[in-house]
């Protein structure tokens, strides 16, 4: 088994390309992955803190806030990732490096992978908003009076009976959320940034085995949907547990 | 605007003169395989004779250089933005770069040349491609040269790689590749390029669009660094290192005249 | 008009607009538009914005008719239809919409050499353009996203309409296009509305197989007149413009429909 396993990614089996040390590309296809998915990871982190920021501050906050942070939404929910990409990739660096030259400090370049990670988090953050707040709407009214009756303080309201609620609401949102956040990381090719599409293609391009490589990264990809998808779903029933089950109509 | 970015520059320059040597320079090369060039290897790794250049160049000026790759259709923003110190990406000198950067003195120079399909009949005409379909990567020197001599007649196809173009030459769905000569030689010796296509040669060469010879691309108020890139060419070109590096990669002198 | 004009009136909506105004006058002022006329007399401005709203129009189309047979086949289909439908829809979900496009455009195109009669055949005419694909790969793309939001809106119909249907002796097809598709679309419709959107956002990645949509024409004129910032800005507002139209026909939709769903 092990064997013809190894045969098969041996520099001349039909998926040498794919072994792992060079000549194979198959170290460099995980290197993409893994910077894919530090991006990931700190988008959808960072998107979560905006989004929770965001939710309390459409429901909660005065008047000013609401309406920034609506336009926020909106005006991120309306251009295309890759060209807020884009903006946020050149106007972003070039203002904060001429503040930083204006001050008299050296010009600052961030790592690519730092301002994509922001640049996702912040569109994340716009959807994120969106899903908490349609979560916390979600959760009965009367059961916020009635802990409130009970004097509790806001923070423990938010403890025990808002946050909680919310979760098991939010939950297919955010799961939805975190698909996207690993399939808007490809977008980053169009910057350049060596995430897993832009190397399969270099990989491509170089081998010209343009099939082999775009079917592996495919493979790559479905991976981590399938197995994010069981992740948010063992979420989920932990954080329904106890609640009626849901089920929709259907023959 | 223009006052306070170039005054903002000249405070940069004097503040930070002590510091530039520390921070290593990014180059940036276009994130595409472009052999013999630059392209990157199954480690990851960037190799071609243009990096080979470039870690001449800096070695003999004792700077710390690193490859970054960057999309080609945004490295000059990427420079002026300062995502990158450099530019290293077979980028020729013309007139309208010029208004925007600053380039090192040439370090190599190539002519335009035309692929066609094997058994195709076109000449490298005016005439011979009326009605073809060319295709050129973007915002290089031989779109240019495309779009001046054969942009009223033929269909002008632009692609954000050279390899993509050579892909799509292999593919059938351009008739005519046109690009810088040594790449598209290369292109020529691959299993892809020897099956399918055949080269019309180099063609006129036209310095308006075409420019006046490959250089580094730098920020107009980086002249230190320029004084320094130039100063490693020269001396590269008088020890022989220029040499010994292009016999690796060409049988041919690719300086110029 | 005054109903529009009067939330404007309080103090901190007057400041963000004054801001949203000296914004637009400092964009208007100080940046370079002078190239503007050009590309518009050109028409490519133009040419780009069509090639735009009419591929999101076809694709939206025929995804929509795909992903209704999609999500009916997997809420509703023999075993044989809706694993297959399923499979489509989650590979389709699982994978980013960019390389899937470059593997038809790209990984297809490097089969051709291997097959000279492909070039012979009477589709060459389609399959040496860059559209095609551009079209094929959003509609599939738009399908297998919606084929899962249909799925559960034909979940969701109330089983008590479908029962009573039967009982009056409706017919399976008249059932179908009477009872459950209709309410199962009406379901869908504000999710629909949001997904159009998101559709309208994944265009501009078509550029990346040379088809020259509105996103193309910008990164032309970025490259021809070295600007950064001002084609960029004139996409970002091209693309709310159309989001707008987008939200107010959905909106116009959902208003139009007698029925409440339950």
């Amino acid at each position: 088994m092990l064997d013809s396993l190894s045969a098969l990614f041996a520099p001349d089996g039909p998926l040498g390309l794919l072994a792992l040390s060079p000549p194979g590309w198959g170290g460099n296809l995980l290197l993409g992955l893994w910077h894919s998915m530090q991006i990931a990871v700190g988008a959808y982190a960072l998107g979560l803190s905006i989004g929770i920021v965001g939710a309390y501050g459409k429901l909660y906050g005065n008047e000013v806030v609401r309406d920034i942070f609506s336009l926020y939404t909106t005006v991120v929910r309306a251009v295309p990732e890759l060209i807020l990409i884009l903006i946020l990739y050149y106007a972003g660096t070039d203002m904060i490096n001429q503040v930083l030259l204006g001050a008299g400090f050296d010009r600052w370049a961030p790592s690519r992978l730092l301002i994509g990670t922001v640049v996702l988090g912040v569109v994340m953050g716009a959807y994120m908003t969106e899903v908490l707040r349609g979560a916390i709407l979600a959760v009965p009214q009367g059961q916020i009076e009635a802990a409130r009756a009970y004097g509790m303080s806001p923070l423990l309201l938010a403890r025990r009976i808002t946050f909680p609620q919310m979760m098991m609401n939010a939950i297919g949102g955010m799961a939805n959320l975190w698909l996207n956040a690993t399939k808007d990381t490809a977008l980053l090719a169009v910057i350049g940034l060596n995430e897993l599409t832009l190397t399969t293609k270099q990989a491509a391009g170089t081998t010209k085995a343009f099939m082999l490589f775009f079917i592996a990264a495919m493979v790559i990809y479905m991976i981590v949907s399938v197995v994010s998808g069981r992740v948010f779903a063992a979420i989920e029933r932990w954080a329904r547990k106890g609640q009626p089950k849901l089920g929709g109509g259907g023959v | 605007m223009k006052l306070t970015l170039l005054a903002l520059a000249a405070v940069a320059a004097l503040g930070t003169a002590g510091m530039a040597q520390a921070a290593p320079i990014k180059v940036g090369v276009a994130a595409e395989p472009y052999p013999p060039f630059s392209s990157p290897d199954a480690s990851g790794k960037w190799s071609g004779w243009e990096i080979d250049l470039m870690n001449a160049i800096c070695a003999d000026q004792k700077l710390d250089c690193v490859v970054t790759p960057v999309a080609w259709d945004g490295i000059i923003p990427a420079l002026t933005s300062g995502q990158i110190d450099m530019i290293m990406s077979s980028m020729s000198i013309t007139a309208e770069r010029e208004k925007v950067i600053d380039f090192s003195d040439k370090y190599y120079v190539t002519p335009a040349a035309l692929v066609v399909a094997k058994d195709s009949s076109i000449a490298a005409t005016v005439d011979g491609l009326k009605g073809k379909v060319i295709g050129v990567q973007v915002s290089t020197t031989n779109e240019a040269y495309a779009k001046k001599f054969y942009g009223k007649t033929s269909t002008i196809k632009e692609y954000q790689t050279q390899d993509e173009v050579n892909q799509d030459m292999a593919a059938g769905r351009i008739d005519a590749d046109l690009a810088d000569q040594f790449t598209l030689e290369a292109f020529l010796d691959s299993a892809d390029g020897k099956a399918c296509c055949k080269s019309l040669g180099a063609l006129p060469y036209d310095n308006e669009t075409l420019g006046t010879g490959i250089g580094a691309g730098l920020r107009k108020s980086d002249t230190e660094l320029k004084a320094k890139i130039n100063k490693g060419i020269a001396d590269i070109r008088a020890n022989g290192t220029y040499d010994a590096i292009t016999k690796k990669y060409f049988n041919f002198n690719i300086y110029g005249g | 008009m005054i109903a529009l004009i009067r939330p404007m009136l309080k103090p901190h909506r007057m400041i963000m607009l004054a801001i949203g105004v000296a914004l637009v006058l400092y964009c208007a002022l100080s940046l370079r538009w002078d190239w503007v006329p050009h590309y518009w007399n050109d028409g490519l401005i133009q040419r780009g914005i069509w090639t735009t709203v009419w591929i999101l129009a076809v694709t939206w189309g025929v995804g929509l008719v795909m992903a209704v047979g999609l999500g009916f086949a997997q809420a509703a289909g023999p075993w044989w239809l809706s694993y297959p439908a399923f499979g489509f829809c989650s590979v389709i979900r699982g994978t980013p919409l960019l390389l899937q496009l470059w593997m038809l455009y790209y990984g297809l195109g490097s089969l051709f050499p291997h097959y000279p009669w492909i070039r012979q055949s009477a589709a060459w005419t389609y399959l040496r353009e860059a559209w095609p694909y551009a079209v094929v790969s959003l509609t599939i793309s738009f399908a297998g996203y919606e084929g899962e939001v249909l799925r559960g809106a034909f979940l969701g119909v109330p089983k008590g309409q479908l029962e009573s249907a039967r009982a009056f002796g409706m017919s399976r097809w008249t059932l179908f296009h009477r009872i459950w598709l209709p309410q199962a679309l009406y379901r869908a419709l504000p999710t629909l509305g949001g997904e159009t959107v998101l559709q309208l956002k994944a265009t501009p990645l078509i550029a990346t197989i040379t088809v020259v949509d509105i996103y193309q024409v910008s990164s032309r004129v970025r490259q021809d007149t070295y600007l950064t910032y001002e084609p960029l800005l004139m996409l970002a507002v091209t693309y709310m413009a159309i989001t707008g139209l987008i939200v107010l026909a959905f909106r116009w939709a959902e208003r139009r429909i007698p029925s409440k769903v339950a």
